[in-house]
């Protein structure tokens, strides 16, 4: 049973301008609970790349439509032991993601596009995505790798 | 984001600075092939040492950058990449197709 406790909440609109605002936000956050600057800047590109997706891909680059994001700090069993993590979920009302376009593309391929879901991968240590009453829900958890989360939280 | 443009003799130097994300990329893309198509520069070089944040968006601005600079013939080198742009190339598995120079001396030089 893991423990969890909501640090920030923000509804946005799908507004591509609304992501250096999260950017800030989320970067101050991760800092604050004691990520290391590289862990900071990896949560960071993986929860823009996220938004990103829902704006291009389950809105269709409609500006307003609505995105909820909630950051909780979490404690799970990771090995045998029980790790301080933090976790992101992020909730739109856009169209069904095929499941497939979710596995990324080979990197070899010298052609824009399709690199978000990898950063996402690359940059986190659980990404799971479910559909639900016709919302896609995005669950990232990063963890923490030194037992700072009591500073500021 | 903000682009400021210099021509050169036989190069143009983009000094870019800012956030390239969704909201900010297709203004790059459309720098980098104003120079490459229609002003048909041999060498576009990206100064990418005042940028503090780049996606896969930015990413696949300077794919795409890339890509046409090898079709028409012509060189698309960065330089000035700090640690955030340098991670996230690397990241991307792309950071070894691009030319990439030390500073921009060596970036415009023959």
């Amino acid at each position: 049973m893991s423990r969890s406790r909501l640090l920030l909440k923000l509804e946005l609109q799908s507004n591509p301008e609304m992501l250096s605002v999260v950017r800030q936000a989320l970067g101050q956050l991760a800092e604050t609970l004691g990520f290391s600057s590289a862990e900071c800047r990896a949560v960071v590109l993986a929860v823009d790349e996220a938004l990103t997706n829902i704006i291009r891909h389950a809105y269709d680059g409609e500006g307003k439509r609505p995105i909820q994001a909630l950051f909780h700090r979490i404690e799970v069993r990771r090995d045998g032991e029980q790790r301080k993590a933090l976790e992101i979920v992020l909730e739109d009302s856009g169209k069904r993601i095929d499941q497939a376009r979710l596995c990324g593309r080979p990197l070899e391929e010298l052609r824009p596009g399709g690199l978000g879901l990898h950063f996402i991968q690359e940059c986190m240590d659980t990404v799971e995505f479910r559909r639900e009453k016709g919302k896609n829900q995005l669950r990232l958890v990063k963890l923490l790798n030194f037992q700072k989360m009591e500073k500021g939280a | 984001m903000k682009i400021a443009e210099r021509r050169l003799d036989k190069a143009t130097i983009l000094d870019v600075s800012g956030d390239i994300d969704l909201a900010t990329s297709p203004e790059l893309r459309k720098a980098l092939l104003r120079e490459l198509r229609e002003a048909r520069m041999p060498r576009v070089v990206l100064n990418l040492r005042a940028v503090r944040y780049i996606d896969s968006s930015g990413v696949a601005s300077l794919v795409e950058g890339l890509k046409v600079s090898r079709d028409l013939g012509a060189r698309l080198i960065l330089f000035g990449l700090n640690t955030t742009v340098r991670e996230v190339l690397q990241l991307s598995k792309l950071v070894r197709i691009f030319e990439i120079c030390e500073n921009e001396e060596q970036a415009v030089s023959p």
